[in-house]
């Protein structure tokens, strides 16, 4: 039966199912995940430190390879050394006196300042109107400034600001130094009203501690540009205390390692703040009150601004910023549609080690011990858990984000904005899957309970801070605080107050993680992912179809019955002869 | 005992291949839709892609070799013995009746079979290639033109003709083994070569 021709032709359709069967792998071996390419890939920090520039398309737009090229660190950034000009060889009493001594030369720097926010704590939202910033806004941490000036402007760019009064047409009260000190000897100190501590005082208070007097002379001496220690004097302790507020903020970013942030790793990129929130005249781009949300134009070709924020992951990486085109990097680029790039590449914040506050109920503080004396509670992570001044907290660190659909655009809840009910969004994120502009986004959300005016219907404001008779710390007498605060902001206190639960979201966008500590595509695709809660769009493996699949799957049982029937009945009747 | 070469070398290769093929589909593309998870979600995407343009690739040159060989005859649909066929496979195939289609190198395929091709040439491929192509070309949708189609509805339509063809499979692996002896189709389609009674 069998011919030598037809073994011949065996052996060509042998050969002719391997070469198919090899060159399949072969072509499927290419899409392999890039992690397994990683020791062919020259890392970031190595030898090379060419930057590696690929054209993006045809719009002539840059894009910086995420394979990026170490900063060489500059060994004398500044063309003049500030030690060796007379008028800074003075001892300085203040803090004015220096800036007085900066303006000298830097003339135009002080009008600068008073046009920013750092200064204004005043943020006109061009779409919602409404006048936000610092100044204006009730938050659910320490909830509001007005009344508190003394001890909140320890974070603000000036020098005595504790009340209304304060003349913010001053030039001599800008303060030059917070933002660019580089001796790291310079703190504000809450409750001198953005002041330093002139005369060697204890503190923190009751700690037996003594911070030596500032020293002005050494500092402006030693002027310099802003770093990471300076942004994050304010930045990283915002909400009265390290790691506190943002979740994605916190001292671990002063030297991080590649794993916390892909960009500020000591040892590598060596970014500081102000790479990426590039300044221009004092401004400093990118802001959580009118965050760039979605943007679409590609990178940023440098002197080329357009009106563009060059804060964001575009502006360097273009919108198609996964390199190759194999079957996964081209599906991960057309993900920039719906998803922001920190939805994928944050996959946790507060990733540094420390834990961030992700409730705070003021409606238990004011509890005091049998002596009538403070209560300080530590849950079992070190960090408080109750406070007297301020009530329960929760923290929390490597904390999943939520997500939400983000257009950039956020509305306040203000103060006195009539609100009814128990529950109160301090803010809202807007957006939706209809709007074009909108991205799927991280968000902390950071929920809270916190005096309400019943009388008035709406949030209240309250004297937390101050050497007086009705500030809460201290005094402990909800009623003289909050008549206080709601006189200092406008308003007359009604006499009756609630306590009511409020939430508010915070955009995660730092501590970047290296691309192989980015979100596996299965983490979303799946039934109960991380984007489950997300509305308006289809999603593989998410959403699968059950009336469809039990149809088709029973069909399939089904036929499979018949045909196993079929071919018992047939066995059986042939085995009869 | 008669031997007819039916079944060409190319058209064997393409039959191989392009079921490899399909049963790869299968399998990575119920993992996308989320029945089960065996490659994991991103693999299986990449190698329902690839493996999706392989018999793209495929489908070009069997094209061209039923257009040129005239071989897309074969699927000419006839109601012929269609009965006689049905009848067969309900009774007759247990008791060792005479099966009711003679093959012949011009028609390899009995009525049924045609039937079976063309439903699978006509309605499933149809439907999984042209929404498998608008899935996999989602992000052009706005430059098409043709974003009001709806990502859940070409999904849906895509995973109907994946049950489809399920189905089919079923019933054709089936029926491969329904020759005159359970492995004479199989051979056939290796060989060339069938074997009739």
């Amino acid at each position: 039966m069998n011919t030598p021709r037809m073994k011949v032709r065996h052996a060509l359709i042998l050969i002719g199912c391997l070469l198919v069967t090899t060159s399949a792998s072969a072509i499927v071996a290419d899409a392999q995940p890039k992690a397994d390419g990683a020791a062919i890939t020259a890392q970031p920090g190595s030898a090379t430190t060419t930057p590696v520039v690929t054209l993006a398309n045809e719009k002539t737009t840059v894009a910086v390879s995420s394979e990026a090229y170490t900063k060489p660190k500059a060994k004398k950034p500044s063309t003049a050394d500030h030690s060796k000009f007379s008028e800074l060889d003075k001892d300085f009493k203040t803090g004015p006196e220096v800036t007085k001594a900066c303006l000298e030369c830097h003339t135009e720097a002080a009008k600068q300042v008073h046009n920013t926010k750092h200064w204004t704590w005043e943020y006109l939202n061009p779409v919602t109107k409404q006048k936000l910033g610092k100044k204006s806004i009730i938050n659910n941490f320490c909830t509001a400034v007005t009344s508190n000036q003394t001890f909140c402007s320890a974070c603000h760019v000036g020098y005595g600001w504790s009340d209304d009064s304060f003349d913010f047409t001053s030039e001599a009260n800008v303060d030059c130094i917070a933002c660019h000190d580089t001796t790291g000897s310079y703190k504000k100190i809450p409750g001198l009203s953005g002041h330093p501590n002139y005369e060697k005082m204890e503190w923190p208070p009751h700690s037996g501690k003594f911070r030596e007097a500032v020293d002005l002379k050494k500092i402006a001496q030693n002027i310099g540009k802003t770093s990471r220690q300076t942004c994050g004097a304010c930045h990283f302790y915002g909400g009265g205390g390290n790691a506190v507020k943002h979740g994605d903020l916190d001292s671990s970013l002063t030297n991080p390692k590649r794993y916390l942030d892909v960009h500020m790793e000591s040892d590598g990129l060596n970014f500081t703040c102000g790479d990426c929130h590039v300044s221009d005249s004092h401004e400093v781009s990118g802001s959580r009150y009118a965050p760039t949300a979605t943007d679409d134009e590609g990178a940023l070709i440098r002197g080329k601004r357009n009106g563009r924020n060059p804060t964001t992951c575009v502006a360097c990486h273009g919108n198609t910023p996964h390199p190759g085109n194999t079957t996964i990097t081209a599906k991960l680029n057309a993900h920039t549609d719906k998803l922001a790039c920190q939805t994928c590449h944050i996959p946790e914040f507060a990733r540094g080690a420390l834990a961030t506050k992700m409730s705070w109920d003021w409606s238990t503080a004011g509890k005091l011990d049998e002596k009538g004396q403070r209560i300080i509670e530590k849950a079992s992570n070190g960090r408080v858990s109750y406070d007297s001044k301020k009530g329960h907290f929760t923290y929390d660190r490597y904390v999943i984000p939520e997500y939400v659909w983000f257009n950039g655009n956020v509305k306040y809840t203000l103060f006195g904005e009539k609100v009814e009910g128990d529950k109160v969004n301090i803010n809202t994120f807007l957006g939706s899957a209809d709007d074009p502009d909108s991205r799927i986004w991280p968000v902390k959300v950071f929920r809270g309970k916190q005096p309400y005016d019943v009388g008035n219907e709406t949030l209240a404001v309250f004297h937390t801070a101050g050497k007086d008779d009705s500030a809460f710390w201290g005094n402990y007498d909800w009623d003289k605080a909050l008549e206080w605060g709601m006189r200092e902001a406008g308003m007359k206190y009604s006499g009756e107050k609630k306590f009511v639960e409020t939430e508010m979201s915070w955009p995660i966008t730092h501590m970047v993680a290296p691309k192989e500590d980015a979100m596996r595509c299965e983490q979303c695709h799946t039934e109960n992912g991380r984007l489950q809660a997300i509305d308006g769009i289809y999603m593989p493996g998410r959403n699968n179809t059950p009336l469809v699949d039990k149809i088709g799957f029973t069909l399939a049982l089904l036929a499979l019955l018949g045909v196993l029937i079929h071919g018992g009945i047939r066995y059986l009747m042939s085995k009869r002869g | 005992m008669e031997r007819m070469y039916i079944f060409k070398r190319f058209e064997r290769f393409w039959h191989w291949s392009q079921a490899a093929l399909i049963m790869f589909l299968m399998l990575t593309g119920f993992e996308v839709h989320g029945s089960y998870t065996f490659f994991g979600f991103q693999q299986a995407v990449a190698y329902h892609t690839i493996a999706a343009w392989t018999l793209v690739g495929l489908w070009v040159f069997a094209v061209f070799w039923h257009l040129t060989t005239g071989e897309w005859k074969q699927y000419i649909p006839t109601m012929d013995k269609v009965v006689a066929m049905f009848r067969y496979y309900l009774t007759g195939i247990f008791t060792n009746a005479p099966h009711p289609f003679k093959q012949t190198r011009l028609k390899k395929h009995n009525p049924l079979q045609r039937l079976a091709y063309l439903f699978v040439l006509l309605v499933i491929n149809p439907l999984i290639w042209t929404t498998g192509w608008f899935y996999l070309f989602y992000n052009s949708w706005k430059d098409w033109g043709v974003d009001w189609l709806n990502i859940e509805y070409v999904a849906l339509f895509h995973v109907i003709a994946a049950f489809m063809m399920l189905i089919f499979f079923i019933a054709h692996v089936y029926l491969a083994t329904a020759g005159h002896t359970p492995t004479a189709h199989i051979k056939a389609m290796i060989t060339g070569w069938e074997e009739t009674d």
